[in-house]
């Protein structure tokens, strides 16, 4: 009988649900309206821009191509990540699997808390009197992407803990039942079934490293060029962007840009959520 | 019949408290010894010192003995080779989220067996051994969670008889599963019994004596009565095993 009485009684009933209802639909639209307005502004202002030469392979004043960013971000992600997941994923072994509940590991999760609230510009700074100034890399990619690997760290361990933590424990005797070892059944049962949740941070991780500007201006500098070692200075689509709207000569060509970056990141969800498909269902 | 496992002056502590006092039994080869108790009285602890599944737990010790054929498990044994034979079963199915046949040929591939024809065969006779060939041959390569729960029960089973073990360990087996596939599984227990050892923990009372050889009751951490499942049920010793089979608590 419930369900068949019409609607509008049951809200004159409950007036608060009716509010509640209209509020929780207002702030679906509103978010979406928001997403879904930059969206398109970027693209109605940038993608008229798109032009071959856009694409070109160098850069010069009479041309802002914005191939060498896209290649610079890419190396910058892969190293990145290369640096920080065998370190993140390793610490979040540790934490979960071998480390007893105890002082040491309670200092290391405060340590991996604070680190992932800590400002961009900070490890900027870091980075450029480590890497730059002391070890002599210069301005170089190699020094920004180290830079930003310590920066997404924390986020790798967190990501892969959780996701560890949550395997659950009946795989782990089930393994050990059988006469796997420790490390066999870690590599083999436990991580194959946490696979989609470290990708999940990392995903996030691309995301920090893409978005990225700061730090890198005072580790990777600013050069736009394609870089052709890892002590090249070179700038990823972030500092393109910021580097084009702060010149003010080429506004329309840093939307356009925008355009580009947008795209690259949605490739990339796109890819990492194959992969991690892919690779669960095997 | 020979003992396949004699366990002497058995004391067992979770840290300060004790969960085995002064444990005693000798369990019989290629028969079916069941455990039975109400909750928490120690009868999957003590199943769990017979692979030293219970070295995972936190602050656990023991002291007496627990000798599988004449040797002592917890002196300088090799606990991957103890659980090698030792096979296990848990309450509720555990396949790993991958292919049946991966699930099956994982125990062998960590014992060092790589070639495929061989781990082909292991597989093939370990799922017919658990009477569920023919429910799978079709779809060994779908991932082991996509069939029943009564069905991933009897694959964690031939998982466990890939790696060709004495003895089989079996907790609460079939306490997550309907009637039905409870009943398969209590037929392929007896049928098992040819091979190897089996001791089996449960609160069903009507499934120990349905199946089992001998029988012990627990309580407290401690053995009240062991005898054959026969004379435990029809005619118990002790006071308390009686109250506890016609129900009278638990």
């Amino acid at each position: 009988m419930f369900h068949s009485k019409p609607k509008s009684t049951f809200y004159k009933a409950h007036p608060l649900s009716l509010l509640i209802k209209i509020l929780v639909w207002a702030s679906v639209c509103i978010t979406a309206f928001v997403l879904l307005f930059i969206i398109a502004y970027i693209f109605i202002k940038g993608v008229p821009h798109f032009s071959l030469d856009f694409f070109s392979l160098k850069y010069n004043s009479n041309n802002v191509s914005v191939l060498p960013s896209i290649i610079t971000t890419i190396y910058m992600i892969l190293i990145s990540l290369l640096t920080a997941l065998p370190f993140g994923i390793g610490c979040a072994i540790y934490l979960t699997e071998y480390a007893k509940e105890s002082r040491f590991v309670r200092y290391i999760r405060v340590t991996t808390e604070t680190l992932s609230g800590i400002p961009s510009i900070v490890y900027g700074l870091f980075g450029m009197l480590f890497f730059v100034t002391y070890l002599k890399w210069g301005f170089s990619i190699l020094a920004g992407s180290l830079t930003l690997a310590i920066m997404i760290l924390p986020l790798i361990i967190r990501s892969a803990e959780e996701a560890i933590i949550a395997v659950d424990n009946t795989y782990r005797e089930a393994s050990y039942g059988l006469g796997a070892s420790k490390l066999r059944t870690i590599f083999r049962i436990v991580l194959p079934a946490a696979i989609s949740g470290i990708f999940a941070g990392v995903i996030l991780a691309i995301g920090r490293i893409v978005g990225e500007s700061a730090a890198l201006i005072y580790t990777a500098g600013t050069v736009a060029k394609i870089p052709i070692s890892g002590f090249d200075s070179a700038r990823t689509l972030s500092v393109h962007m910021y580097a084009l709207s702060s010149e003010g000569l080429n506004t329309d060509k840093a939307y356009a840009t925008a355009v580009v970056l947008v795209a690259l990141v949605i490739l990339i969800n796109f890819l990492a959520n194959t992969i991690t498909k892919k690779v669960g269902n095997k | 019949m020979a003992d396949k496992y004699q366990i002497k002056d058995l004391d067992l502590f979770y840290g300060d408290f004790q969960a085995l006092t002064d444990v005693n039994l000798n369990i019989e080869e290629k028969q079916i010894t069941a455990f039975i108790g109400p909750s928490g009285c120690g009868k999957s602890t003590l199943l769990k010192t017979l692979n030293r599944m219970n070295d995972l737990v936190d602050g656990c010790r023991i002291t007496g003995q627990v000798l599988l054929d004449g040797v002592d498990i917890y002196d300088n044994y090799d606990v991957n080779l103890l659980r090698k034979n030792v096979g296990m079963v848990f309450q509720k199915p555990n396949p790993f989220p991958m292919s049946i046949y991966d699930n099956i040929a994982y125990g062998p591939r960590t014992h060092g067996i790589r070639k495929k024809a061989l781990l082909d065969d292991i597989v093939e006779e370990s799922l017919r051994k658990a009477a569920i060939w023919d429910e799978v041959k079709d779809r060994l390569k779908r991932n082991a969670l996509s069939v029943s729960g009564g069905q991933q029960q009897r694959i964690c089973i031939a998982r466990a008889l890939a790696v060709e073990p004495e003895v089989l360990l079996m907790d609460e087996p079939t306490s997550a599963l309907d009637p039905i596939s409870t009943n398969k599984i209590e037929d392929l227990v007896l049928d098992l019994k040819k091979y190897y050892t089996i001791v089996i923990v449960t609160h069903n009372m009507q499934q120990a004596t349905r199946i089992s050889d001998a029988t012990a009751f627990f309580l407290l951490g401690k053995i009240i009565e062991f005898d054959a499942t026969s004379n435990l049920f029809s005619m118990p010793k002790d006071k308390r095993t009686e109250d506890y089979i016609t129900g009278r608590f638990g």
